[in-house]
């Protein structure tokens, strides 16, 4: 029998979820308030989890490595959140929205996760709305939307490009109140290092303060992992400098399965690498693929400005390629489309490593709409663009800002740069239909679990997640474990030693904070030659190279070589310094760096295992004669669910996908 | 140019050092050459830090998270200026191509009684988070909404509400401020929900409880003179503030 059991409730799609939450266990108002939950993280999935359950009555910590919540890197998602609540009235529905999600994650994501996930995702905008949230409107008052890739609706709603940081803000006063009424403790600067399991189930963490070095013990009977995703293991990517894996993967070496490593997703519109120095990659907002048009030159090596390049001459080669989504395909189909261009030798810039994404087309289009709306008779050309841009730059004006700011460059004037980037990770630990890992007690939410996503994420679902299972999931899902937990708890009421009067004295916790406080010393006297940053850089490079937006067997076996040298290189020649009872960035982030050279490796065998290629993950060896991601259904429509057996060895569990609503095809977008 | 064709400059950097919130700090001075004016002020620092560390000596603690100028974590004080030279930025999208070769640089950590400096130049801004916690927020709990269509705002009182809301909390405000005043702060956060017709129920009860938060937080008084404004990197306006004191004045005399 698989070890692997998703939970997912009989009956038909559309009814599982509303039957499965009006019939689950409930914990009662009183027995709450003696239950503890810890959140590690406090982004969209965190803070949307905490507040939620704070308000429900648990007694609830929430840890963040930042110093204040408000920093974690949701906020920095900048197009928009999906929600189908057909205000639009193009045709948008529940259904719709499921059927997309599946579609583009390439028909590996679970389908009654997905459903649920349309089917509260109207839920999360009145939230938000609730709590002051300014999301885009009309002049009439109503709410705005735009379109999204992978979409044929207008079903995104944002706040200029600022969604994931409006959403974020939201998320962060309803915690922040509960915090003001006391029942959130909140621990800022702090890293989880350890979870603490006695007997297979959850127990607590160790966490570091991050100020005082202090290693702390914290008891809970659920934690919550809201930790984000894994894109910092190519060193280079949109994630924030600080994002990182350490909380899953210690999870993942404690028993929870880690699904799909390998669906990485490479966000077509990055500003591209400047040079050696580069720390971290800028993603250009998805949303601005509504308003431009991507193309390189048709000649090769064409090293004339943009703009004296004529029309005829220009390879507009995603709207050639794929008519019917044309500029609005996939991430994925769009990232290979760059890819394609310029490994063929029509790139262009200094590095001839990106494709241009141009606004001209637009903004004369909407220019002209103004001079029309303003009774502006034979406008000249001038009049129309300078009309037009300020509609752009009421559109996208902060990214507009940003791109000129990082590239000494002036989007309203020549066409944008970019090229694809490290963006986002579908996948993360395995959770089944509560959304708790391998692991009793210990959950996953947003972008550390891997269920919604499959191999390939759709713009503006991200927020879109983390706010469902954070809001609308979780608060019902996790009464299901709790409420044995209340009977356990009853049960051992009388026993001298039950964990419930021990708590953090439990001799396991003792071991676990011993066992990282051991580690930590061991980063501190290694005394190498070799700064941490220079290893993150190495393992970036070997993983973009090797495991980025095409894999193939040869360059996959030799990666997985490459990072256990390179493994063994660190734990023998890095320089941490400074000591362990201070602030310490660099210290952290040898933590950090330690975790990437293992989850790396992980990433490379899952990516050579699977033999075919699906959204973000596109093996060489498997593609359709026209370059397309050529998919396996009949053996490989499962959820690789890795199990961590020690060093280098991981055994491969399997969850079937069963697809019942939706009829299994090859994705086209043409 | 931005398209790898950077040149190089050589740097002189006094820069602050300061072991703990305890320790007295002083600066440290370093010679930088080869910086490509393409880099970020904060990759200038990665150089800088990598270089400390292959000569043994230990790395500046700084904070920095997202580098794309919206999570406000960077905070550096640089050459009399929060943020730096530029309007309108932060540390993060500062880049070198605002320096000249030749400049001696001059980064200290935010300044301020409520801000303590916990090492080199990072401050622990946890002051923000708790005057947030005041009130700064609409009561509302999950799965109390109405479907969102059916709250009308108008284009622009909702613009208006994001033009505060897109306040960042980096605290280059009171850094900016010679009485470190956080008003530009807690106004942006007071108007925002002001503004809307979500935050009517609490609007009173809420802007004396943030101004008592900020008060009790040891933040000065405003100085009008506008350095808050004017070095904000997302161009929070004034106004928020003449906001705030006509919300606290109708709020405390009826």
């Amino acid at each position: 029998m698989s070890k692997l059991d998703s939970k997912i409730p009989e009956g038909a799609i559309d009814q599982k979820w509303s039957k499965y939450r009006s019939t689950v266990h409930l914990v009662n108002p009183a027995n709450k308030r003696s239950l503890e939950v810890l959140v590690v993280g406090s982004g969209l999935a965190g803070a949307s989890a905490a507040s939620s359950l704070a308000e429900m009555g648990y007694k609830v910590k929430v840890f963040c490595f930042q110093d204040s919540p408000r920093r974690a890197h949701s906020i920095a998602a900048q197009g928009g959140i999906n929600a189908a609540k057909n205000y639009q009235n193009d045709g948008d529905s529940t259904y719709r929205l499921f059927y997309d999600t599946i579609k583009g994650g390439d028909y590996r994501a679970r389908e009654a996760n997905v459903h649920r996930l349309a089917e509260v995702s109207s839920n999360i905008i009145d939230q938000c709305v609730a709590q002051g949230v300014p999301l885009a409107r009309e002049y009439g008052g109503l709410l705005s939307n735009r379109s999204f890739g992978g979409t044929q609706v207008q079903r995104t709603f944002y706040a200029a490009g600022q969604t994931g940081q409006q959403l974020l803000l939201g998320a962060y006063s309803a915690l922040q109140r509960q915090v003001g009424m006391g029942a959130v403790e909140l621990c800022s600067r702090h890293e989880m290092l350890d979870v603490v399991t006695i007997d297979g189930v959850t127990r607590g963490i160790i966490a570091r303060n991050l100020i005082t070095g202090e290693m702390e013990k914290h008891f809970g009977h659920a934690v919550l992992l809201c930790t984000g995703g894994y894109g910092n293991v190519f060193y280079l990517s949109t994630n924030a400098m600080g994002s990182n894996v350490t909380a899953a993967w210690k999870a993942h070496k404690k028993g929870a399965f880690f699904g799909n490593p390998c669906y990485t997703q490479i966000h077509p519109t990055c500003i591209p690498v400047s040079g050696d120095h580069q720390s971290k990659l800028t993603l250009m907002s998805e949303s601005l693929r509504n308003d431009g048009r991507i193309w390189v030159p048709k000649k090769k090596d064409d090293n004339r400005k943009p703009t004296d390049i004529p029309e005829e001459e220009r390879d507009y080669y995603l709207e050639r390629r794929y008519p019917a989504f044309g500029n609005l395909v996939p991430r994925d189909v769009a990232s290979r489309g760059a890819k394609e261009r310029c490994d063929a030798g029509y790139g262009v810039g200094a590095s001839k490593m990106a494709v241009y994404l141009d606004f001209a087309f637009n903004t004369a289009r909407y220019g002209r709409t103004e001079a029309t709306k303003r009774n502006i008779q034979n406008p000249s050309h001038e009049e129309i663009m300078r009309l037009g841009k300020e509609v752009v730059k009421e559109k996208y004006g902060n990214l507009f800002d940003m791109y000129q700011q990082i590239t000494g460059e002036n989007p309203y004037e020549v066409p944008m740069r970019i090229y694809p980037a490290v963006h986002y990770t579908m996948g993360g630990l395995w959770v089944d239909y509560n959304l708790m890992t391998t692991v009793k007690g210990l959950y996953a939410l947003g972008e550390a679990n891997f269920s919604d996503h499959g191999a390939n994420r759709l713009g503006a679902s991200a927020l879109m997640q983390g706010l469902a299972d954070g809001y609308f999931v979780i608060p019902y899902t996790l009464g299901v474990y709790l409420s044995e937990e209340v009977s356990r708890m009853s049960a051992e009421k009388d026993k001298a030693d039950s964990i419930d009067k021990l708590k953090t004295k439990h001799p396991a916790f003792d071991a676990a904070l011993k066992e990282q406080t051991d580690l930590i010393n061991k980063f501190l006297n290694i005394k190498g030659t070799k700064s941490v940053e220079s290893f993150h850089k190495r393992l970036g490079l070997i993983m973009w190279n090797k495991c980025g937006m095409a894999r193939n067997k040869q360059g996959l076996t030799e990666a997985i070589a490459e990072i256990q040298a390179l493994r063994k290189e660190f734990w023998s020649d890095v320089r941490v310094l400074g000591s362990a009872d201070e602030f310490n960035p660099d210290l952290e982030k040898a933590g950090r760096v330690a975790d990437f050279l293992e989850l790396g490796e992980l990433m490379c065998k899952d990516a050579l295992h699977r033999e075919e290629s699906c959204g973000g993950h596109f093996r060489e060896e498997h593609q359709t004669e026209d370059g397309e991601a050529k998919r396996d259904d009949v053996n490989f429509a499962y959820v690789a669910a890795w199990e961590y057996k020690g060093e280098s060895n991981w055994e491969l569990n399997k969850e079937e996908l069963k697809y019942e609503n939706i009829k299994i095809a090859q994705r086209s977008y043409k | 140019m931005g398209s790898g064709h950077g040149t190089e400059l050589n740097l002189t950097l006094k820069v602050w050092r300061q072991k703990n919130s305890k320790a007295a700090g002083s600066f440290e001075t370093h010679q930088l050459t080869g910086i490509s004016t393409d880099m970020s002020f904060l990759e200038m620092f990665d150089v800088l830090n990598e270089k400390l560390i292959s000569e043994g000596k230990e790395a500046i603690a700084f904070d920095h998270d997202c580098r794309e100028g919206i999570c406000g974590m960077c905070s550096m004080y640089i050459n009399g200026r929060p943020h730096g030279p530029k309007q309108g930025v932060t540390t993060c999208q500062l880049h070198m191509r605002s320096f000249k070769n030749g400049d001696t640089i001059v980064v200290e950590p935010w300044r301020s009684a409520a801000f303590p400096v916990i090492k080199d130049l990072a401050v622990d801004r946890s002051a923000f988070d708790r005057i947030i916690a005041s009130g700064g927020y609409i009561s509302v709990n999950t799965g109390n909404a109405q479907d969102a269509n059916n709250i009308l705002i108008p284009k622009t009182d909702a613009d208006e509400a994001f033009g505060a809301a897109a306040c960042i909390g980096c605290g280059a405000c009171v850094a900016a401020c010679k009485n470190s005043s956080a008003m530009l702060f807690v106004s942006a956060k007071v108007s925002q929900l002001a503004l809307l017709p979500q935050g009517q129920v609490e609007r009173k009860e809420r802007v004396k409880k943030m101004v008592a938060a900020m008060d009790e937080e040891g933040f000065g008084n405003c100085t009008n003179t506008g350095a808050c404004e004017a070095e904000c990197p997302k161009g929070i306006s004034l106004e928020n503030i003449a906001r705030m004191n006509r919300e606290l004045m109708g709020a405390t005399f009826k």
